[in-house]
């Protein structure tokens, strides 16, 4: 058995380890008044402010459209994405120790289930902190208008141009999967194959 | 290039023809002389929208007592600092945070004359962390702080009367100083004036500086009754020496202006604070009994005190050999400044026809020599021949100041004549000079009195302004003049209004400071007794006629807004916090009738209006400064009931915050 596709698989690894503190994804808002610009950070344990005051900021802005106050408390997939990351980490490293191709196939096709599933659940938060507005309390209030941070690029919402695109952690996490689909697609047993052997006869014998 | 006079006189009449024909011609009309500008001047001082100036520039208040920053090249007005006055826009002198600031011996004092910014130093250069003025009536010494540009700290001067030498700095900052202008009896007391002679004094202080909150008086050298006027501090092979400038050595108590202008020479004191501080550490030095005021703002809590002093330190020259030494020098001395490297002493004297330069290592060499014309109350004086560098022959007429490009030459300041002389250090040679519009005082180079000029412009301050603008009655702005000095000649670059009356000024590059500035008071480290953190902890309580309220302010509302139960005569203080945790997002606060200024509020800090109702009624509130969208919805009402009403006392928090409130209550 090659060593490549193994090693690939424990690197991938540790890029999965590696991302467990960093940024996930970031969203900037700019706007007249804040030409330095305000931010929020995403990491799978908690949202913060770009800087330290930034967050309770914008939820004082957004008092005046309703919005609810960004609360990492209240998002309770803060509390599993974490270990999301450490099982995905794991995975791929029992995945390096068996050897296996299936082995690596299957971490994959769950990555890619983790990953889809965490942008949709991303998107729903956004959707959810843009369109359930307290119209009761808000102090703006514009007909058909929804304040949606967009999941990739940039928004104007009202003054503020929200700009979202993935940080540093999200990059490492692409990298991993990079490397499972290529480990994947490597060949994982010398060739030709007849010169495996079982007990001294050649394999083909024994099929 | 000198002129002869008879030449000088000729370009004077060929120029007045000129003018009057030019005059007649724009049909009398007055055109600005803008003849002086060569070359394209308005693409040097441009700065365009949205960049930054080159230079911070700090010019004294005069007369305002406060210090107002300019940017050069442009030549804007990026603040006013209040220093020594009160100041109605932000509250400054008027709320109970900031009025301890301007308590003397003589209780609370709303105003001053501020003379002479000084940047504080390391190494004998500008470093950028404070800046001091100095109060010229009732002597005092400020520092302000240069990461938020405010007035932080305030020490009064005993022994004093007229704190114009004031407050430069030893090139390490352990030291500044202040010296009387005026002589009185030390200590002050009940005496005839015509006792002058006798009973009259003068002192120089040494003041602390280098602690922010500690500044004191280290000690007082006590001297002849002459006025002191300016000083400067040595620097390089003269660090450790103080230089002062006196006139006045008539000792005149009336009619100065002639009395006063009698002697040849007047000197130049020449102090050696080192010796100071060994005859301080042997005891020489007397505690005197000397009443005086300290006041400084505490950063946590953003409030001043101010604690009454009891006692200095004072020297008498005669028990301390070799403190001081008098330099003779022409003419009523006005301005006495050390160029960079440390060797040469430079002079204004207001009626000298020369510039006196004196030599450090001469000096040194002549108090070896004891090369003295005779003694003054026990400090021996110095002659001038073997103290003398050279002298700048025919520079122009009175002489004032002195300031230096780093590149061997130095720049006189010229009233009467109306000019910048510019001449060369060593061989003392005038080699240009350019007219100011009119009658300069002080002038000024990016760290043109420390070792480390940055020489590429010249600040001119003008005493007189007349046509240089467009005419505002009477009582018109000071003028100041930009000018290029890059190049062999000196080239006008602008003409800009300035506030008060600038004395001396100071610059330095703005990358020294402009990324150390606050941008908000952190709310968690706000230890005001009176800060109200959240909007849920806003409340009202009484404590016989004293009411104290307890009030948040954040875009667009104050917590609480609607309060009752106050009675007339009541003494209500509004403590408001802005718990704003962002740049520059200022809220005021004022109310209907109250007798005070308005406070201003930056982010995260707290302060305290004081009002005592006098009628019943509806008082309302508001934010003063302009906040955000809902600003005007930015408001509130105070329900004032007669003495002996059963109002209850009543603060209410919005109903939006007990909404949010009782939401989080519900986990929502």
């Amino acid at each position: 058995m090659l060593k490549l596709p193994r090693l690939l698989l424990a690197l991938a690894a540790v890029l999965v380890f590696a991302a467990l503190p960093l940024p996930l994804w970031r969203i900037r808002l700019i706007a007249p008044q804040y030409p330095e610009g305000l931010g929020m950070v995403i990491t799978a344990s908690t949202v913060r402010g770009a800087a330290e005051h930034d967050l309770g900021s914008i939820n004082s802005l957004n008092h005046y459209i309703g919005m609810k106050a960004i609360d990492p408390d209240a998002i309770p997939e803060l509390e599993v994405m974490p270990w999301c990351i450490v099982a995905l980490g794991a995975c791929a490293m029992i995945a390096a120790i068996v050897g296996r191709r299936w082995g690596a196939i299957v971490w994959l096709v769950g990555f890619a289930a983790v990953g889809v599933v965490g942008l949709w659940d991303f998107w729903r938060w956004e959707y959810s902190y843009g369109h359930d507005l307290d119209l009761v309390h808000a102090i703006i209030k514009i007909p058909g208008m929804s304040y949606q941070p967009p999941l990739l690029g940039s928004k104007q919402l009202l003054n503020f141009v929200a700009t979202s695109w993935p940080g540093p952690g999200t990059l490492l996490l692409g990298a991993a999967f990079a490397l499972g689909a290529v480990a994947v697609m490597l060949p994982w047993h010398s060739r030709p194959l007849v010169e495996h052997r079982v007990d001294g006869i050649p394999a083909a014998a024994v099929a | 290039m000198q002129k002869s006079p008879k030449s000088r006189a000729l370009l004077a009449v060929v120029t007045t023809a000129a003018v009057v024909v030019a005059a007649y011609a724009c049909n009398a009309n007055r055109t600005p002389n803008t003849s002086l500008i060569t070359g394209d001047a308005a693409s040097k001082v441009y700065v365009a929208p949205g960049a930054y100036d080159e230079f911070y520039a700090f010019m004294s208040g005069g007369y305002s007592g406060q210090v107002s920053v300019y940017g050069l090249p442009s030549g804007r007005l990026l603040k006013l600092i209040p220093v020594f006055s009160q100041f109605p826009e932000d509250g400054y002198g008027y709320d109970a945070e900031t009025k301890p600031l301007l308590e003397t011996t003589y209780g609370f004092i709303p105003w001053d004359d501020s003379h002479h910014p000084e940047l504080s130093q390391t190494d004998g250069v500008p470093d950028g962390r404070w800046l001091f003025i100095n109060a010229n009536n009732t002597p005092r010494v400020a520092r302000i702080d240069l990461t938020r540009f405010e007035t932080d700290e305030i020490l009064q001067i005993p022994n004093s009367a007229g704190g114009h030498a004031s407050p430069f700095a030893t090139p390490d900052t352990k030291y500044i100083v202040s010296a009387t202008r005026f002589s009185v009896p030390i200590p002050n007391t009940d005496v005839p004036i015509d006792s002058y002679k006798k009973n009259f004094k003068g002192t120089l202080s040494f003041i602390t500086a280098d602690q922010p909150g500690k500044m004191d008086i280290a000690f007082q050298i006590l001297m002849p009754g002459y006025n002191y006027d300016l000083g400067h501090a040595g620097k390089g092979p003269s660090n450790g020496w103080f230089f002062f400038t006196s006139y006045n050595s008539e000792e005149a108590n009336t009619k100065l202006e002639e009395n006063a202008s009698q002697n040849d020479k007047d000197y130049i004191a020449a102090v050696n604070y080192k010796r100071a501080e060994e005859c301080v550490a042997q005891g020489k030095a007397k505690p005197q009994a000397a009443e005086y005021v300290h006041s400084y703002v505490d950063p946590g809590t953003r409030a001043a005190t101010a604690e009454k002093k009891s006692s200095v330190k004072v020297i008498n020259p005669t028990e301390c050999p070799g403190l001081v030494y008098y330099l003779p020098t022409p003419k009523s001395p006005h301005g006495v400044d050390v160029d960079p490297t440390g060797e040469y002493i430079v002079a204004g004297g207001k009626l000298a026809t020369v510039i006196p330069v004196h030599s450090f290592k001469k000096l040194q060499q002549a108090i070896a020599d004891k090369a003295f014309e005779k003694e003054v109350e026990g400090i021996p004086v110095l002659k001038y021949d073997a103290v003398m560098a050279g002298e700048v022959q025919k520079p122009g007429l009175g002489p004032l100041h002195t300031e230096f490009d780093g590149k061997g030459y130095a720049y006189t300041s010229f009233f009467i004549s109306s000019e910048v002389v510019k001449w060369k250090l060593g061989t003392w040679e005038v080699v240009d000079r350019i007219p100011t519009y009119y009658s300069i005082g002080h002038l000024m180079i990016p760290g043109g009195d420390s070792k480390q000029p940055w020489g590429k412009y010249l600040v001119a301050m003008n005493k007189i302004t007349k046509d240089r603008y467009l005419p505002t009655g009477p009582e018109m702005a000071q003028s100041a003049q930009l000018i290029d000095i890059s190049g062999d000649k000196m080239k006008l670059l602008l003409d800009f209004p300035t506030i008060g009356e600038p004395h001396y000024a100071q610059a330095l590059p703005a990358s020294l400071i402009k990324d150390k500035q606050v941008k908000y008071h952190k709310l968690a480290e706000n230890t005001n007794p009176w800060v109200t953190k959240s909007e849920s902890d806003g409340g009202i309580a009484r404590t016989g006629k004293r009411v104290d309220v307890k009030m948040i302010a954040i875009r667009s509302h104050f917590a609480p807004d609607n309060i009752e139960g106050i009675q007339v005569g009541d003494t209500v203080n509004f403590h408001v916090t802005n718990i704003e945790q962002d740049w520059d997002i200022l809220h005021g606060f004022a109310v209907l009738g109250a007798n005070t200024s308005e406070i201003v509020l930056q982010p995260g800090e707290t302060h305290t209006l004081t009002w005592i109702p006098k009628s019943p009624g509806i008082f309302p509130f508001y934010c003063t400064d302009f906040c955000s969208a809902l600003h005007q919805e930015m408001q509130g009402y105070i329900r004032v009931s007669p003495v002996g009403s059963s109002t209850k006392l009543m603060a209410n928090i919005s109903k939006k915050t007990q909404a949010q409130l009782s939401d989080a209550k519900k986990g929502k």
